[in-house]
């Protein structure tokens, strides 16, 4: 039986696995894109605004528009359960087109699921990686300034690895939250590692498989602080 | 003929004037102190001449090459800043060493940077590179430094971070050293050893302006002086002058706080 059962839950690790690294791979850059839309300074109405225009002239002047959508969908993405966001994504485009366009079967799921968590990992990355970017003090981009370097040179050579050393804790929290989050995926039906383990319970009244899911989680998130943990020690060699 | 004429420069943030109406001219090889309380423009206008900021009018001059002048826009071209602010060196007051490269990497680092724009850079790169790195070891034995050249700054007292900073600041031989109250950030015992560096580079003739409170050293290095307050300049003259016989009264009222102790 504990063979039967390492298998199958095995599989669903396999899920599992796979719908965490797909996360990362497609939110950590979106993320930054994500980022940049938030700090973004472009002002189209900025030439309206006079000393004695009225209050809503002045609101209009000082408005960015990019800047301001941005902060909306992050505000909503991290202001909504992520359950509640994975099940507006499987079945509300399917109620509006009529069509399911995630298509049949397994893997409809897991790309649906994947859409919602990226949309929402790349929101928290973002403020993360906005944090880490304004964390620069000035006078670093403005001493690269001074010595004749240009924009790309002061932000691949001065600003990018202060920027990776600050990120690396708050990130390295989020990334282990998206192990478990995962779970959530078993609400629309993908076969993860929860839903692997729940089988046993339905079909046989087992509740030790849920116990043994456990074990993967922990040996998932243990090898994933080890792996952080070098990073973090890599990183030691300076001081931001 | 002046290295670096100022020729009315003027700067307002908002509708606040931090500076108006300055003029000065410095000589090649001359150390000019700027004093001043705090809030009295002296750190915007270093950040004017290294294009930190903007002047709103004026014009500065190096070797006769007009850098900026606000009223010409052709003078104005982003593109061109870059090499324009290689005129000037800056040494900040909280220093901004680049925290992630040693000593000698952060007196270097610009000039690889730079050296890639060179025509025979691909050709020549490891001969180029030994040469920055040669001349980054001289600049930091200069500073007395020798010994700290692989040492990053967080293991570094404040008064070698400087140092490395005047070092990097050097390493582009910028025709006009700039000093934004390079002491100011350190305890006295450490503020010694800066100044002295700062002294040796005075007696090696290097042209300097040098934002400062430390009021003797203004006194015994630098050649000239101007008293800045309110944006304006009070008063300008020779440097000892200046400090101990002060003709304008604001002149002596800033004096006479810093002869209390």
């Amino acid at each position: 039986m504990f063979w039967t059962v390492t298998r199958t839950l095995l599989e669903g690790f396999g899920t599992t696995v796979q719908i965490f690294a797909l996360t990362l791979v497609f939110a950590l850059p979106l993320g930054l894109v994500v980022a940049a839309g938030s700090m973004s300074k472009w002002a189209p109405f900025r030439g309206l605004g006079r000393a004695d225009s009225p209050a809503w002239i002045k609101a209009l002047a000082s408005l960015r528009p990019i800047s301001a959508l941005v902060d909306l969908v992050v505000w909503v993405i991290r202001g909504t359960p992520l359950m509640l966001q994975l099940y507006v994504m499987f079945y509300v485009p399917g109620m509006v087109t009529g069509t399911n366009p995630w298509g049949s079967g397994a893997q409809g799921r897991i790309t649906a699921t994947l859409v919602a968590f990226v949309i929402n990992y790349a929101c928290y990355f973002s403020v993360i990686y906005r944090g880490g970017i304004q964390g620069v003090p000035q006078g670093q981009r403005e001493a690269g300034e001074v010595l004749g370097m240009t924009r790309g040179q002061i932000f691949f050579k001065v600003t990018l690895l202060q920027m990776v050393k600050r990120v690396v804790p708050p990130m390295s929290n989020e990334i282990i939250t998206l192990v478990k989050d995962t779970s959530l995926a078993n609400t629309i039906g993908v076969v993860e590692l929860i839903r692997a383990g729940e089988t046993f319970r339905t079909n046989g009244g087992l509740i030790w498989p849920f116990f043994y899911t456990a074990v993967f989680y922990l040996a998932f998130v243990g090898l994933l602080t080890i792996l952080f943990n070098l990073l973090e020690k890599k990183l030691s060699y300076f001081r931001v | 003929m002046a290295i670096l004429q100022v020729e009315d420069i003027r700067k307002t943030f908002g509708k606040t004037p931090v500076l108006e109406n300055i003029s000065f001219d410095l000589d090649e090889g001359e150390a000019l102190a700027i004093i001043g309380s705090s809030g009295s423009g002296k750190t915007t206008l270093l950040r004017c001449l290294n294009f930190l900021e903007k002047p709103d009018g004026g014009k500065i001059t190096v070797r006769g090459e007009t850098l900026f002048d606000a009223a010409d826009p052709a003078t104005q071209r982003e593109r061109e800043v870059r090499r324009k602010r290689l005129h000037f060196g800056m040494v900040f007051q909280s220093f901004h060493l680049f925290p992630q490269y040693t000593a000698l990497d952060n007196v270097t680092l610009a000039g690889k940077l730079l050296a890639r724009e060179r025509e025979d850079y691909k050709a020549r790169k490891k001969e180029i590179f030994a040469q920055i790195e040669d001349e980054g070891r001289a600049l930091l034995a200069r500073m007395g430094l020798s010994d700290r050249a692989g040492h990053y700054p967080h293991q570094l007292s404040g008064g070698q971070q400087q140092r490395v900073a005047i070092a990097r600041a050097l390493a582009l031989h910028p025709d006009i050293l700039c000093f934004d109250e390079p002491t100011s950030a350190l305890d006295p015992e450490l503020t010694g050893e800066v100044l002295k560096v700062i002294r040796a580079l005075a007696d090696q003739r290097t042209t300097m302006i040098i934002v400062t409170h430390e009021m003797a050293f203004a006194r015994d290095v630098a050649e000239r002086a101007i008293f800045m307050d309110g944006g304006v300049i009070v008063e300008q003259g020779p440097a000892r002058e200046l400090i101990e016989h002060p003709r304008e009264e604001r002149t002596r009222q800033f004096l006479s706080r810093y002869a209390q102790h």
